[in-house]
């Protein structure tokens, strides 16, 4: 069977400075790869590249999206071909209402798969539906995308925007960063929600704490732009208690 | 310096001057507006077509843009009446009293002149002119700048234009939308002049449109003078979209009374080379203005807006934003002083005027001034210029919406807010698919 | 707050229009005959014993002044100047060539005294230099030196009549002397730079100072070094209707790092004095010069009559890759200020930074500001202009920022901030922001209010007088600035500024 992300011996750079190192990651359709490491082994690099950003030149490997390499690819294009990132620090778009950034983003995708767009009213009525489970509220959807939006009303929004477009590989880069435990939790359970046999996961984080919430099917730790090993779920809680240390001299 | 000027006179200075000593007489009024005509004339000539090194237009200059006078525009010929009628698009759907001017001139029989509302009355320059109208003598010119070059030319050439008067305490529900249309059939200039006095606690909505028809070259110098009374609203709406042969010249003088309301929006997307001014006096205590503008250039054109506001009572309030989006080797100017004089205490008076450059190749120019001479007042003053953010791109790309169309979305929020406090919805929304026509065109297809 | 208390001190002891460095120092000096010519400037060049190709090269500016017209664009108003009834020439009569210190006229070090300025050079002029210990810094172990030891390079009217430290600077291979010694002891480096940051056409006032410019600072810093102390000039104005034309040349090559301090003071006259300076700095690759100006020129009295005439040129070229200058003053002085201390940025990464308190009161006008011009790729500038306006004086902030066609992700960030005090003053801003590069990113913000109401009553609550409000208000306005002078400066001009609010409010 193709796996659903396969990535290659991938080594990337940004400004000259090597950031991957080959890595090699391969995701299967419904499974959840928590990727854990010590700041700055590249995991936010992993995510940017993984989803097409401007600035990260791939030196060498390949990235295949259900056997089809994505490197080439524009970040919409892969957008529509299913990859969601979920940003550690979504932007603020100023004079851009939520509701019309959505419903341009639910449309460009559905074009792409050539189903029909949805109208004003129906958008309006999916977005109500999956904002609602994530308490976003319309007083939200009205204003500018995260513009004024406490950390944890943006983590729900980005949750809700996974919600809604239905990606077939969620990308969740450091989610759990300024978050309360409240927040934590009503973001997971957004994210449990959306757990299927179709669907693949590769949840980014520093600290357990988020896997308690999201309980991943595989462990990788990752040091110096690779993946330095790999464990079962119990790899975090080993982690945890003994801290990113030895794996940072490994690496060096 | 004036000495030098006169000395070495272009082309285009040595057409306008042979221009007014052939219209002598010719022109509409009597010997007050002929004198009139003469000093503005003798104020131009002695400075001449303004260049880089006259501060006001150091970027506009309008000495070597302006390389000849076109010939005064001919009255409209019948066919050029029908052409222009069926040609002109703009706030067509609005339902507005329409005031046409074809060509610098006034067609009644193409205006809606009947059926006024109680308390409004509706007549053409030329005429007040020639008769001689008391009212229109006592009013214009009086808010005229000082030294202004473009005004100075408008006030020596005037032909035609409207003359607006809202009585006191009316309320004109109908926009009257003055339609602008050039023929462009032959190279011609045109000098209009219009009033507009609005009296107290009277409200008018106006909209003024420009489009040219054929792609000769035109030259339009438009002057409007605005009077808005104690206790009175105004809200204005102008958008330009002449052909790339058009060098517009417009100046609009307002002034504004004691509490008085004053709106204003323009939206230009055409013209080769356009310079808007807007010279705002806020004579009477607590008056509160709204100024707005976006400018969509491509291609070689050049516009520049250019704000003055006298702050001249206390207690007024002024908010002023203006947005450029530039493409290709397009280049945007904004100029705007705040002046505060000593008594206007307790002004509260901000100005933004932001650029977005699509193309390496595009230029733009900023030049906020404050000029405070009160001291418990609260001024600032903003610019700012970039390209659009890359991360906000990124984002909209990240979610699936193609680069241009992230690109048009970002660039529509970036205008937007120039848009928003235009309370007449229609109005509101004609501008804003005009600025969707201009994206459309091919705005946003840098890459 | 001890810093707030010692301005309060100040202005406690100062009485209302007394200037208080107007005095009048009685030395003879030898002058050149008044008025302008070739012959004046062979006079000069003949004085100073200057190579042959510097008298062609004055004399070649001032053939191009005659062609020249005073600019007039400045918010400031003035009579015109007779530049044939002014004296270009003043040089303190003296002994012989000073070989120490010891040999200073004491009128000149009596002068110093009395400038008040609680900085080292006191002792340093006097020639107590007893070097380690003596400053006590004690935690600078890391440098071995004792942070507040400042070389100083003396300008009284005309003429560098001293210069300390200079033995120690030479150990370090920093040359740091007037500049007419430069021009015999140095003359390669100087032809290479001189005039290569203000051309001799550059303006009226830059090319009649490359006329007749008398003599400056000349600071050239080798390669890798950092100059071991904060270099300063003192320039004095004291002769009656000088001109005071000095021409400053700062050269930090590659890899250098110099702090150069630059502080003005000028004798109460009733007549105008006329100072058209011309200083240039030159940053070669990942070099980095920080200047820094305390200026209190004497403002002419109450009724705006007498005072300096501050027509000054500064620019600094970031030439070299990863440059950076660095512009910070304190402008409290002269009747007339027209100083618009500039950056080119050439390198790729270079920056430019301006940092700038500008305080007029009584009939002062202030013109004044900076240019940022981009010309290199990626090359980042910063402008935080404070100015404060009192009594019926006019103040106006002019800049310039402008990116041009290959300077690609160009930055600058500007705020300029004006303060009004009383009702009879101006405040003005008027800047100039050109992109002609869609990478450039420019943000622009400035604004003008009161010393706020809820501010001051707060104060006045809390037990202090209006006056010590302003003045800690004031301070508090301008903090971000004054933490870019180096420390003994910070103090100086915080209560230079208190001293020029003097009467303000009321």
């Amino acid at each position: 069977m193709t796996p659903l992300l396969e990535v290659k011996n991938l080594h990337a750079e940004i400004d000259g400075k090597k950031i991957l190192n080959g890595l090699d990651l391969v995701v299967n359709k419904g499974e959840v790869h928590a990727i854990m490491g010590p700041n700055g082994a590249g995991k936010s690099t992993l995510s940017y590249v993984l989803a097409g950003r401007d600035g990260y030149e791939v030196t060498e490997g390949d990235v295949l999206l259900n056997g089809e390499s994505m490197l080439e690819m524009e970040p919409s294009e892969r957008a529509c071909k299913g990859v969601f990132l979920a940003f550690q620090y979504p932007m603020e778009i100023p004079g851009v209402a939520t509701m019309t950034f959505l419903r341009a983003a639910l449309n460009a995708q559905r074009k792409t798969r050539g189903e029909p767009e949805l109208s004003s009213p129906d958008a309006i009525r999916k977005v109500k539906d999956v904002a609602g489970q994530l308490g976003i509220n319309m007083d939200m959807l009205k204003r500018p995308v995260n513009v004024g939006f406490s950390g944890g009303e943006k983590k729900r929004a980005e949750t809700m925007q996974m919600a809604l477009l239905e990606p077939k590989l969620c990308l969740l880069d450091e989610t759990d960063s300024g978050l309360d435990i409240d927040a934590l939790k009503v973001v997971s359970e957004g994210v449990n929600r959306l757990r299927s046999p179709e669907r693949g996961f590769v949840v980014i984080t520093h600290y357990q704490r988020l896997l308690d919430h999201i309980v991943p099917d595989i462990v990788h730790v990752m040091s110096a732009g690779k993946i330095v090993r790999t464990g079962g779920k119990e790899l975090a809680h080993e982690l945890e208690a003994s801290g990113y240390a030895q794996y940072q001299q490994e690496a060096a | 310096m004036g000495e030098n000027v006169t000395a070495n006179r272009t082309p285009a200075e040595i057409g306008l001057a042979e221009a007014f000593a052939q219209l002598d007489g010719k022109l509409p009024g009597n010997s007050d507006v002929k004198a009139k005509r003469e000093e503005a004339f003798a104020r131009f000539g002695s400075v001449g077509l303004p260049h880089r090194r006259v501060e006001a237009w150091h970027y506009t200059d309008l000495k070597s843009l302006q390389r000849e006078a076109l010939p005064l525009a001919a009255p409209p010929s019948a066919e050029a009446k029908t052409a222009a009628w069926n040609a002109q698009t703009l706030f067509a759907g609005l339902g507005a009293r329409r005031l046409v001017i074809i060509d610098g001139t006034v067609v009644p029989a193409l205006s809606d002149m009947d059926g006024l509302e109680p308390g409004l009355t509706v007549s053409t320059m030329a005429a007040a002119l020639s008769e001689g109208d008391p009212f229109v003598a006592s009013h214009l010119g009086t808010g005229r700048p000082v030294d202004d070059p473009a005004v100075e030319l408008n006030t020596a050439f005037m032909g035609d234009g409207v003359v607006i008067r809202v009585a006191e305490g009316a309320v004109i529900e109908r926009p009257i939308h003055l339609v602008f249309v050039a023929t462009g059939d032959v190279p011609a200039s045109t000098f209009v002049r219009s009033l507009v006095v609005v009296g107290n606690g009277a409200k008018l909505t106006l909209a003024e449109s420009h489009q040219a028809l054929g792609a000769a070259a035109y030259q339009p110098n438009i002057g409007l003078e605005l009077v808005v009374g104690d206790d009175a609203q105004v809200d204005y709406v102008k958008c330009l979209r002449e052909s790339t042969a058009s060098q517009h010249l417009a100046s609009f003088m307002t002034a504004l009374g004691a509490r008085a309301v004053f709106n204003h929006f323009s939206l230009t997307t055409g013209g080769a080379v356009v310079r808007n001014q807007l010279f705002l006096k806020l004579n009477g205590e607590g008056a509160c203005v709204d100024i707005r503008g976006a400018n969509l250039l491509r291609g070689n054109q050049h516009a520049d807006t250019t704000l003055v506001a006298d702050h001249l009572a206390p207690g007024c309030q002024a908010r002023e934003v203006f947005k450029s989006v530039l493409a290709d080797e397009s280049r945007g100017i904004f100029q705007g002083k705040i002046s505060v004089a000593p008594d206007a205490q307790k002004t509260d008076a901000k100005m933004m005027a932001q650029a977005l450059l699509l193309s390496e190749t595009a230029e733009f120019d900023s030049k906020p001034e404050l000029e405070i001479f009160a001291d418990d007042v609260q001024c600032g003053h903003g610019t700012t210029a970039g390209a659009l953010d890359e991360d906000l791109r990124f984002y909209l790309m990240a979610r699936g919406i193609p680069a241009d169309e992230a690109e048009s979305l970002l660039i529509q929020a970036f205008v937007g807010e120039t848009l928003e406090n235009i309370a007449h919805e229609s109005l509101k929304s004609v501008l804003m698919s005009a600025v969707a026509d201009w994206l459309q065109a091919g705005g946003a297809s840098h890459a | 707050m001890a810093a707030v208390q010692e301005t309060v001190e100040q202005v406690r002891q100062i009485d209302v229009d007394q200037y208080k460095y107007g005095f009048v120092t009685n030395i003879e000096s030898e002058k050149a005959p008044k008025g302008l010519s070739e012959d004046i400037i062979r006079f000069i060049s003949a004085k100073k014993n200057e190579p042959e190709w510097m008298l062609d090269w004055r004399l070649e500016a001032y053939r191009r002044w005659k062609t020249m017209q005073e600019p007039s664009w400045a918010r400031v108003d003035y009579p015109p100047i007779d530049f044939q009834d002014l004296y270009y020439y003043s040089e303190p009569k003296k002994k012989p060539a000073l070989k120490s210190l010891d040999e200073v006229d004491p009128e000149i070090l009596a002068t110093y005294e009395k400038l008040g300025i609680p900085l080292k050079e006191q002792k340093m002029l006097a020639g107590v230099v007893s070097d380690e210990g003596e400053d006590a810094g004690g935690d600078e172990a890391a440098s071995g030196q004792p942070r507040a030891r400042v070389a100083v390079d003396a300008v009284f009217d005309s003429v560098s009549v001293a210069t300390t430290f200079k033995e120690e600077l030479a150990k370090a291979g920093v040359i740091f002397c007037p500049i007419s010694e430069a021009l015999r002891e140095h003359p390669d480096l100087v032809r290479k730079y001189l005039g290569t940051v203000v051309p001799t056409t550059d303006n009226f006032y830059a090319t009649l100072n490359s006329a007749v410019f008398s003599d400056g600072s000349f600071v050239y810093v080798p390669e890798g070094v950092r100059c071991p102390m904060e270099l300063s000039t003192y320039f004095r104005i004291n002769e009656a209707q000088t001109g005071q034309f000095e021409r400053t040349l700062i050269i930090a090559d590659k890899g250098s790092y110099v702090s150069y301090l630059e502080g003005c003071t000028a004798p109460m006259r009733d007549e105008n004095q006329l100072h058209a300076a011309v200083v240039e700095l030159v940053a070669l690759d990942d070099a980095e010069i920080k200047y820094s100006t305390v200026q209190n020129w004497y403002p002419g009295d109450a009724d705006g009559k007498g005072g300096i005439y501050n027509f000054v040129t500064k620019r600094g070229d970031c030439r070299g890759r990863n440059s950076k200058i660095s512009w910070t003053q304190v402008e409290t002085g002269s009747a007339i200020t027209w100083k618009y201390p500039s950056c080119v940025l050439r390198g790729e990464n270079s920056r430019g930074e301006f940092y700038s308190i500008a305080i007029s009161n009584g009939r002062q006008q202030v013109d004044s500001g900076t240019k940022m011009i981009h010309l290199g790729k990626n090359t980042s500038s910063r402008i935080i202009s404070k100015g404060i306006s009192a009594g019926r004086s006019q103040n106006t902030y002019r800049g310039l920022v402008s990116a041009h066609r290959k300077a690609s992700a160009a930055r600058n960030f500007t705020c300029c901030d004006s303060l009004l005090i009383g009702n009879e003053c101006g405040a003005h801003t008027v800047p100039y922001i050109e992109a002609k590069n869609a990478s450039a990113t420019f943000e622009h913000e400035a604004t003008t209010s009161k010393i706020s109401d809820d501010q001051l009553f707060y104060c006045l609550q809390r037990g202090l007088s209006e006056e010590e409000a302003v003045a800690l208000i004031v301070n508090g306005f301008v903090r971000d600035v004054l933490q870019q002078l180096p420390m003994e400066f910070a103090v100086e001009a915080q209560k230079l500024i208190s001293i020029s609010l003097e009467g303000s409010v009321g």
